[in-house]
């Protein structure tokens, strides 16, 4: 399914025209529309569609040009021009990324003049790039020096800095800037204002003075970064990282006082792989909890159980404001729901729709719940010291970074949370350690908390969230098995990755009320009938559709639970992810993760056994209790789009 | 002191409105035709056919289409456009409004540096006479259904936005970065409609044009550049100012006529155009041979040539938009490797590097700016050799 | 800033943005207009604009960024430009230059500490036949000499009405 985040020629789109796609042809007549025009590229003959770039042209015909710029996701910028060909005909060279084809042509990608000109152009970029590979979050990982490797750069033409120009930006829990290594592609920007319509960074200056800045050069954890890091996914080179704690984790772990925990989210073990150069989309889920072990991680816990857990509070407080609003007939009900797992989102919503926080589900994060369970249920269990517990979370984002650092996340009295760990971070650490990951044996999580459910899998993409909570209210609400609505209980019409997704599921009919939810509701029957509207966005500018739509009175304010994912394509896709990323990339990650899912013997989060006997043993008084409400609950912060 | 001279002589004879009302007798396609029959070709600077240009628009669908009036004449050396727009703004506003016919616009826009503020007050004032006079506005000049207005938008300081989709970024409310090309204004302009962006001195000539039919226009100029051209000429001369010259006109008639017996160089086209040492003086003013969009720089003998490389190259690097990678850091790149020639510390393996550097400035930069900002320099290294590597050191680099 | 003042400022951006229509091809008008009443386009200025047309702050921070005659720290009341660009560079703008330093007691890119006068350089102002040329605010003079650099000042000081206070911007050098 194609994904709906790029914006090409899109209206709505905040790109100015110049950077918008070219996929729509402008013809003198309407009958060319679609019509196909040939190309001769390097002497082969194509044909393509009418306003294909020469780069999808070459493309098709395996003919590499080098790129820096470009970027699947994003609008088109032509700004590097690395990718300059050579047109028969034409006095300059051209940006094949940038270039629509509207009439014939005969391009040669790789004359001497292009040759020269891309060498000059690396040239010129490492001439103002100050930094050294070998001391660089993405040593081996960085287009810049591929490039400069692919044209065989072997001194500095034109000089190297010897000093930095810019001081970094260390300021964010989540990303750090280093301007000396910027090479001013705009690829941040366009990520940030017009993929995420974000709109913390934009070019600044002019001329040789021209660099990327945040808002009057502030610094970024002032102003409305939500910490998604999708910027940092999409920067060729190492000027944009994430906040890095592998340190403070490597000296947790080598203090025997310590007993280290670490919980790892569904997406990174769909991706991490890819750090090891494996193709996109193999699970390793096992074979990393041998490495974890290997790597001297006391506890291997699987988030899916808090996934799990977060699915019973969030679906519970969900069944709790239908309840009152339907039948207690309470104007003062937030509805819709909205869903408060992605730290990114949560973040957008505090800044650019504050008034909406009633709506937020007030259950933290599965992250978060973990790491409150883990300090008293768990610390009460094993007999440890909460204070000697150090919590760490493998997380594909940057933002859960941000999260953990809440001032309000720490209701046991302890940080719920200590670090949280990206998957290119715990990559980083496993090779540290040695250990050949894809080679490892496989082993399994650790108790308490091992066994998982294929719902808390599906977390990991968009529509997860959703999906598993519709399983578990469908059960418990109607009684009839999942199956048996949907086949193989794969709910599919949540999935894929259109931007926004609305769907209406029909109660068919009401079964009796489980013990766990007994002391909530009476029974069902005020249920019977009703169709449940739903809808899932996924990235943050299909999150401002949907806001917008419900704050104009819109379809979507009918919805009762709405599923915000802060990054393009649900967590798989999120800030902490292997680099690069693409719709491909995403696709085949969200292929690994439904896989999973499948292998899983239960697959509803309300049959997890461990979460069952969490509530029979600690969180006594049930779902939305009141030992819950002080753990696994939070509150929001109306922080505005004003920045100070 | 002595006023500036300022000799628009042709655009003084003219009678007013008389080439908009020929205009509105004749169909679209007839005043096309006459602006293409002229040969005319843009003033600013890239000398691309009007004719060709109108034409593409006028072909595009749509009903909202705009003229814009470029007036951001930036280029060190020109300011015949603040000549024109003082002495024959409506002129000027009669070429747009013939084009607005000639297209199908109903907008017009001058856009106006920031540095000719001054001018708006006259200009204004000149808009409204002709809204009054009915030029302007519904029905213009009783021509039913032919409806158009101009406003005027300054600039905000960056010579780049004379640069036509750097100007209409300016105008949508953005940076002054050009645009990816194509597509092209004339189809894809302001607001992603279909723009025609004209030159100020391109816009008077179509309004003689159509008071004076395209074969009179013919008569003078050459083959390839038909037509007189508004000179701008400074520097070492004894009488800088505002000329009409035919185009074919050599350097040296120029020099002659300025008063500039003993330049030791003249600089064609601004910082973006070239440098011609004295023994190539017997070139001629024309699209086809040395070719500008107004600007005549005079070098006296006592000039130092690197010096004056080293002013355009300031230039450039500070007027760059800064978003493509040859323009923004090649700029600098020369501009320091000025300053070593003239600290002497420039191997000659550094200076070839550097003038290939230029080669591909032009070749690969996304805009006009950048493809012509080496131009000076190369032609300085070519032509002064001698004055440049006088200061060569010999360690190799 | 007093909440009054941003108040003030808030609604007189918001009247200018009625004016110019809230479209982002506004922008630069309703900035020029801010810069022209303010002598800037403050911190808060710009998120009110921002805010007004419904695009992010660093957009507005970004664009005033790219153009010279538009600023987000304070100006003076007067600004001088001088050009440097080659005509007027031939034509002895250096002498002027260091008048406008000395009369001035500040360099270019500064702002007299009173706020009356930034001195900048400019480039081309397309006078270069009749250089050094400078523009004072929106007025342009020509053939400018060190001489004459001091009558332009005065001029300018007139309006201030103050002949005095001449004295404590000069002699820095
Ligand atoms: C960097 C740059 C600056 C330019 N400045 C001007 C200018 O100041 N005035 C102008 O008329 N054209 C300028 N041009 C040319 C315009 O892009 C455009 O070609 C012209 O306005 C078209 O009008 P014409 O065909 O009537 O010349 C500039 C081009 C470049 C690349
Ligand atoms: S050539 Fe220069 S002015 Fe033109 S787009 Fe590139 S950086 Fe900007
Ligand atoms: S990849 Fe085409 S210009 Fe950068």
């Amino acid at each position: 399914m194609a994904e709906n985040n790029r914006k090409l020629d899109d209206d709505t789109s905040r790109a100015p025209v110049s950077q918008r796609g070219h996929t729509v042809a402008r013809v003198a007549d309407t009958a060319d529309i679609g019509a196909l025009v040939s190309v001769n590229i390097d002497g082969q003959d194509v044909k393509v569609p009418m306003g294909t770039t020469i780069l999808e042209a070459a493309r098709r015909i395996g003919v590499r040009i080098p790129t820096l710029c470009w970027h699947e996701d994003l609008c088109i910028a032509g700004v590097c021009r690395v990718c300059v060909v050579e047109i028969e005909g034409q006095r300059t060279l051209q940006a094949s990324c940038a270039y629509p084809i509207t009439a014939p042509l005969k391009v040669k990608t790789h004359t001497r003049k292009v040759r020269q000109a891309r060498r000059h152009i690396i040239d010129l970029m490492l001439s103002e790039h100050y930094g050294e590979c070998y001391s660089c979050a993405r040593n081996n990982n960085c287009q810049l020096q591929a490039l400069a490797q692919e044209y065989g750069v072997d001194f500095f033409r034109f000089g190297h800095p010897a000093a930095p120009r810019h001081e970094m930006d260390l300021s964010s829990h989540s990303v750090l800037r280093d301007m000396n290594k910027c090479v001013l592609c705009r690829r941040c920007v366009r990520t940030c204002i017009d993929l995420q319509e974000v709109g913390v960074l934009e070019a600044v200056g002019r001329g040789d003075q021209t660099r990327i800045a945040t808002f009057m050069d502030k610094p970024l954890k002032d102003v409305i970064c939500i910490n998604c890091g999708q910027c940092i996914n999409r920067c060729p080179t190492g000027a944009l990282r994430a906040n890095d704690p592998t340190d403070e984790v490597w000296a947790a772990i080598d203090d025997p006082n310590k007993h280290v925990i670490i919980q790892t989210a569904p997406a990174p073990r769909a991706a991490i792989g890819e750090c090891f150069d494996l193709e996109p989309g193999h699970a390793l889920t096992f074979e990393m909890n041998t490495a974890l072990r290997l790597c001297g991680f006391d506890k291997v816990f699987d988030t899916n159980f808090s996934a799990d857990l977060t699915i019973i509070e969030e679906g519970t407080e969900l069944i709790l404001r239908l309840y009152k609003a339907l039948v207690e007939q309470d104007k003062s009900v937030a509805l819709p729901q909205f869903t408060s797992c992605s730290p990114g989102w949560v973040k957008y919503l505090e800044h650019f729709y504050p008034e909406y926080i009633p709506n937020v589900s007030s259950a933290k994060s599965p992250q978060q719940m973990f790491g409150a369970v883990i300090k008293t249920y768990y610390a009460k269990l094993s007999g440890i010291d909460p204070k000697d517990i150090v919590t760490v979370a493998l997380m594909p984002c940057s933002a859960k970074k941000f999260e953990c650092n809440r001032p309000e996340m720490c209701d046991s009295g302890f940080k719920d949370i200590d670090y949280g760990l990206t998957t290119r971070e715990l990559a980083k650490m496993i090779r540290e350690a040695g250990v050949d990951l894809p080679r490892m044996p496989k082993s399994d999580f650790d108790d308490p908390f091992g066994t998982a459910t294929g719902s808390g899998v599906i977390f990991g993409a968009t529509g997860g969230v959703m999906e598993a909570a519709l399983r578990t209210v469908i059960e418990i609400v109607t009684g009839l098995k999942v199956e048996n609505v949907f086949a193989n209980a794969d709910i599919t019409p949540v999935r894929g990755f259109d931007g926004v997704r609305v769907v209406e599921i029909k109660v068919p009919q009401s079964g009796p009320v489980p013990a766990m939810f007994k002391h909530l509701v009476k029974d069902w029957k005020w249920l019977e009938g009703a169709t449940l509207k739903v809808a899932i966005a996924h990235g943050t500018a299909n999150a401002k559709k949907v806001m917008e739509n419900i704050k104009s009175g819109g379809e979507l304010a009918q919805c009762h639970f709405i599923e915000f994912m802060g990054c393009p394509g649900g967590c798989l896709g999120g800030g902490g992810q292997p680099i690069p990323t693409s719709p491909e990339i995403r696709a085949a990650r969200a292929r690994a993760i439904y896989s999973e899912d499948q292998a899983y013997a239960v697959r509803k989060s309300h049959e997890n056994p461990a979460v069952l006997k969490l509530y029979k043993e600690f969180l006594t008084d049930g779902p939305c209790g009141h030992l819950s409400h002080k753990l696994l609950h939070t509150h929001y912060t109306p922080r505005g789009k004003y920045i100070a | 002191m002595n006023e500036p001279i300022v000799n628009l002589a042709t655009f003084a004879a003219m009678s007013p409105d008389a080439g908009l009302r020929a205009a509105l007798q004749k169909s679209r396609a007839d005043i096309i035709g006459e602006i293409s029959a002229s040969g005319i070709k843009g003033r600013g600077g890239a000398g691309f056919p009007v004719g060709v240009k109108w034409n593409l628009c006028a072909a595009t669908r749509g009903t909202q289409k705009y003229v814009v009036c470029n007036a951001d004449e930036g280029e060190p050396g020109t300011f015949k456009d603040r000549a024109i727009l003082r002495a024959h703004a409506n002129l000027v506003f009669e070429g747009m409004t013939i084009g607005a016919f000639a297209v199908g616009a109903r907008e017009g826009i001058l856009y106006l540096r920031a540095e000719y503020t001054y001018l708006r007050p006259e200009l204004e004032a000149v808009l409204a006479k002709r809204r009054a006079a009915k030029f302007l506005g519904e029905n213009v000049c009783g021509k039913q259904g032919f409806n158009f207005d101009i406003r005027i938008q300054l600039g905000a300081g960056a010579y780049v936005c004379g640069e036509e989709t750097a100007l209409i970024e300016s105008l949508e409310g953005h940076r002054g970065e050009p645009r990816n090309r194509p597509p092209f204004p004339v189809d894809t302009g302001f607001l992603g409609r279909p723009t025609v962006v004209n030159n100020v001195e391109t816009l008077a000539w179509v309004a003689c044009i159509l008071q004076k039919g395209g074969a009179w226009f013919k008569t003078t100029g050459t083959d390839k550049s038909t037509g007189l051209k508004i000179l701008s000429i400074s520097g070492d001369c004894a009488r800088p100012g505002v000329y009409e010259f035919p185009f074919g006109v050599t350097v040296a008639k120029l020099l002659e006529t300025v008063g500039a017996p003993d330049a030791k160089a003249v600089q064609i086209g601004g910082a973006s155009g070239h440098c011609l040492p004295s023994s190539e003086f017997g070139r001629a003013i024309a699209y086809e041979d040395a070719a500008t969009g107004g600007s005549i720089i005079v070098f006296g003998q006592q000039r130092d040539m690197l010096e004056v490389a080293a002013n355009f190259l300031e230039f450039f690097v500070e007027e760059s938009c800064g978003q493509c990678t040859p323009c923004r850091i090649g700029n600098a790149r020369l501009r320091e490797g000025v300053e070593l020639l003239s600290e002497g510390r420039c191997s000659m393996r550094y200076l070839q590097e550097l003038c290939a550097l230029g080669e591909t400035m032009q070749a690969a930069s996304k805009c006009g700016l950048g493809q012509s900002s080496p131009n000076a320099f190369l032609s300085i290294v070519k032509h002064f050799k001698d004055e440049i590597m006088g200061r060569v050191s010999v360690a190799s680099h | 800033m007093l909440v009054t003042e941003r108040e003030r400022l808030r609604e007189e951006i918001t009247a200018l943005a009625d004016r110019h229509g809230r479209q982002r091809s506004a922008l630069i008008p309703i900035l020029q207009e801010i810069q022209r009443g303010h002598l800037q386009i403050s911190d808060y200025a710009m998120q009110v604009v921002a805010d007004l047309l419904d695009i992010h702050p660093v957009e507005v921070f970004s664009v005033v960024s790219f153009y010279s005659f538009l600023d987000e720290k304070p100006k003076g009341r007067f600004i001088i430009r001088l050009c440097r660009t080659i005509s007027c560079d031939m034509a002895g703008k250096a002498a002027v230059a260091r008048q406008l330093e000395n009369d001035l007691g500040i360099g270019f890119g500064e702002t007299t500490p009173c706020g009356r006068f930034t001195l900048e350089w400019a480039n081309c102002i397309g006078m270069c036949d009749q250089g050094p040329a400078l523009l004072v605010n929106d007025q342009v003079h020509a053939r400018v000499t060190p001489e004459k650099v001091h009558e332009i000042l005065a001029a300018c000081r007139r309006v201030f009405g103050i002949y005095a206070q001449e004295q404590k911007e000069e002699h820095a050098v």
